[in-house]
């Protein structure tokens, strides 16, 4: 029975025609009712079952975009409740992004930091701040707040600001190991909220706790981007983006140093790796990735405040990676759209349903226990399961495996007349 | 300005050992653990909550009870620091079998990683309790020696203004340093104590010497947390109320302390605590004095973070520690 669910499943032409009915039948309902979450969930999904297909990469790419760019945004535009499904899937790729950022620092170079979100911050400071009158107050010179179509060089400015901020970061903490890293990173975290929850004083460049409002909407070929559905092309955009530079970088010679580092930075370092240098290409690669998302963040909801950046959103994006699977690309993307998707829709929608249920006297449960308020305690049962259970995630990293023999015959002439005992096996070099 | 610093000395210095006694008990149980296991248990913060509340709460549950008045609150203070030291020594011993234990040979970010997640659990499931009984989860406890008395520190010097505290201080610091007095004594002088040192210099050639290593750091773990556990009710007898998100940066100022002593160092992580709270007490009294007012009072938590930053970089070992060479 299981050889033959086997061959049934691993027939190529059934897999394409069930997935083709599987997202026929979503999409359908998604567009059809007024408001369905479950399908709507369904349909995401649609993109996970894509990933474990038996199909070529190219060709998985092409439906994914596919997905992403038409069947998605047209499926879901049927009823009143476009804008909240769209709101909900700029989220996912915001978080997306941002969780691919920590993926460099956590997954990759071994480095456990739990202040990322102050990147974010940046990121979304730095744009919010010349988009509103605010810069005028310390600005000697300029135009402010600045026009609509400065959004895009400032998707630019926030990933190089976040960068930076990382790199000063980096470079203190570079002397600090393991678990201590982890607390000066937290501690730099909460520095940079309390920074921008006090800057408001001697001069006001951040507006302190007020937040800062009004955030200028970015603007192309004159046209106004406010409604989510719009924002959510800028983000995929930039998360296609994330994802590339992310596939690209992990098996680039920085990538794979990343790893060996985390590794055993001492045998990394004899092996001629420079130490500081990569770990701060690490800390500033993965911050800038988060400080884009953080301009998004800043021109989507026009109003930011420091509330937005505490320590919790730090642990969420952590909880992401774990979730995944620290170091898997694949694997954070969907701990990512998992964990912004339970934030975001399973539990509000979970506390709708016991609220009614409590309102129609079927049971009380009592308002402490309402799922919207147990987001911690989820979080800390996740991360404490994984760790014990599965520590390496949902889809477990795989480092790429290389064909011994495939190499040996790519190599230069001159190489190959080496003796023997020179040559180091391909297959033993592998950590 | 120099002035104006002087006058405030007092005070300063009274707020500030009190904190700084907090910090220094609760310093204890990151530092024992950490010369144990090399580990940072991060969770320790949400103990101290945890004692906290559950001090908290046997206080409104004995004075609930009409003969308990008959008890002089100072008898009452044992009783409920022994019980809650007791359970939150249980609640240490369980986090240590369930979420270190299994993870002793993993990579050290995996330790750190259930660290987190157990302290989440502990403040979801602690302001889910007091939620459930007191309809909001900040819990006021019962005040207990509220007297308030003035330090005369005019008398002294006409430089000083006078201090006021309310009697719980001396509680407060007296209960602090019998139970560093105590632990250091077990440490030092017991059999036990002379275990746990062994275990924390090498865990191998201990268990070889057939000492108990998973008894000796159960055993850790239930002083660690009961120590914290009962700093946790000197901190509610003091400051009275109480949430449960008090544990998290209170916990991370503490280990800040026990870095400042030297991690893994039982006297350090004292002077560690000490010091931090009287610095912190002093940096959020005369902060924006200091800078102009372009600081203020509430830059208090990156100054003690910034003081993290700086001993690590500068010596990591510690004010006590001794310096140690990565192994390969």
């Amino acid at each position: 029975m299981k050889g033959k669910l086997a061959t049934f499943f691993s027939n190529k032409q059934l897999q394409v025609i069930l997935y083709s009915l599987f997202i026929i039948v979503t999409s359908a309902a998604l567009y059809f009712s007024q408001k369905s979450v479950v399908s709507f969930l369904l349909l995401l999904s649609s993109l996970l079952i894509l990933h474990f297909m038996n199909l070529k990469n190219v060709t998985k790419w092409i439906v994914a975009l596919g997905l992403l760019f038409i069947l998605i945004p047209f499926a879901s535009s049927g009823g009143p409740a476009f804008q909240s499904y769209m709101e909900v899937a700029t989220m996912v790729g915001i978080y997306i992004s941002m969780a691919l950022g920590l993926n460099i620092v956590v997954g990759m170079a071994g480095l456990l930091d739990l202040g990322f979100v102050a990147f974010f911050a940046v990121g979304a400071y730095s744009y919010s701040i010349f988009a509103t009158s605010q810069a005028s107050n310390f600005m000697p010179f300029g135009n402010f707040p600045l026009g609509g179509e400065s959004f895009w060089g400032f998707l630019i400015v926030g990933g190089i600001m976040a960068a930076i901020a990382g790199v000063l970061i980096g470079v203190p903490v570079l002397r600090v190991k393991g678990d201590y890293l982890a607390i000066v990173t937290l501690g730099f975290g909460e520095i940079i909220r309390i920074i921008f929850n006090n800057g408001d004083r001697p001069i006001n460049i951040t507006n302190g706790a007020m937040g800062i409002a009004s955030v200028t909407p970015p603007e192309i070929f004159g046209m106004t981007l406010s409604f989510p559905n719009q924002f959510y092309f800028v983000t995929l955009l930039i998360l296609m983006f994330t994802i590339f530079a992310v596939l690209r970088m992990e098996h680039s010679k920085l990538g794979r140093s990343w790893k060996a580092v985390r590794e055993n930075e001492i045998a990394a370092q004899a092996m001629g790796i420079p130490l500081v240098k990569t770990k701060l290409l690490a800390f500033a690669l993965g911050a800038s990735f988060s400080g884009i998302m953080g301009v998004v963040f800043a021109a989507k909801q026009a109003f930011i405040d420091p509330t937005s950046f505490t320590l919790m959103e730090s642990f969420t994006i952590l909880v992401m990676v774990v979730l995944g699977g620290m170091g898997s690309v694949p694997g954070v993307i969907l701990g990512a759209a998992v964990v912004t998707i339970l934030n975001l829709q399973v539990l509000t929608e979970l506390t709708n349903w016991l609220n009614q249920l409590s309102l129609s006297g079927v049971l009380t449960i009592p308002d402490a226990l309402s799922p919207a308020k147990m987001q911690k305690f989820i979080f800390g049962a996740l991360l404490v399961a994984f760790a014990l259970y599965r520590p390496k995630g949902l889809i477990p990293a795989k480092n790429k495996i290389f064909d011994v023999k495939k190499l040996k015959d790519h190599r230069p002439d001159h190489l190959n007349n080496d003796t023997k005992e020179n040559s180091i096996p391909i297959d033993k070099v592998q950590v | 300005m120099l002035q104006e610093i002087l006058q405030s000395l007092p005070q300063v210095l009274v707020d500030g050992l009190t904190l700084g006694a907090v910090y220094a008990v609760v310093a204890l149980g990151y530092t024992m653990v950490y010369g144990i296991l090399q580990l940072i248990n991060f969770a320790h913060g949400e103990v101290f909550m945890s004692g906290a509340f559950i001090g908290t709460a046997f206080f409104i549950l004995i004075m609930g009870m009409g003969w308990a008045s008959a008890i002089p609150q100072f008898i009452l203070l044992i009783i409920v620091l022994i019980l809650t030291a007791s359970i939150t020594g249980l609640v240490g011993v369980g986090l240590e079998r369930v979420a270190y234990r299994p993870l002793r040979n993993a990579p050290r970010l995996i330790p750190l990683i259930t660290a987190i997640g157990i302290s989440f659990i502990l403040q979801d499931v602690v302001r889910f309790i007091a939620e459930l009984f007191n309809g909001n989860y900040i819990v006021t406890g019962p005040s207990l020696f509220s007297e308030q008395i003035t330090l005369k520190a005019s008398a002294i010097s006409s430089i000083f203004y006078d201090a006021r505290f309310k009697t719980s201080f001396l509680i407060v610091l007296g209960v602090a340093i019998i139970l560093m007095v105590a632990l250091d004594y077990f440490v030092n002088k017991t059999k036990w104590g002379t275990a746990m040192r062994a275990v924390a210099l090498d865990r191998e050639t201990a268990s070889l010497m057939s000492i108990n290593v998973n008894k000796v750091i159960s055993i850790t773990f239930f002083i660690g947390s009961a120590l914290g556990g009962a700093t946790g009710v000197l901190f509610a007898v003091q400051y009275g109320t109480i949430d449960p998100y008090i544990g998290f940066i209170l916990g991370l100022k503490a280990f800040i302390a026990a870095v400042l002593g030297g991690i893994g160092n039982i006297r350090g992580a004292m002077v560690g605590g000490m010091l931090l709270g009287l610095m912190e007490m002093f940096a959020s009294a005369n902060l924006s004095l200091l800078t102009g007012g372009v600081f203020g009072a509430e830059y208090k938590d990156v100054f003690a973070f910034a003081i993290l930053i700086l001993v690590l970089i500068f010596k990591p070992e510690g004010l006590l520690g001794k310096p140690t060479a990565e192994k390969v």
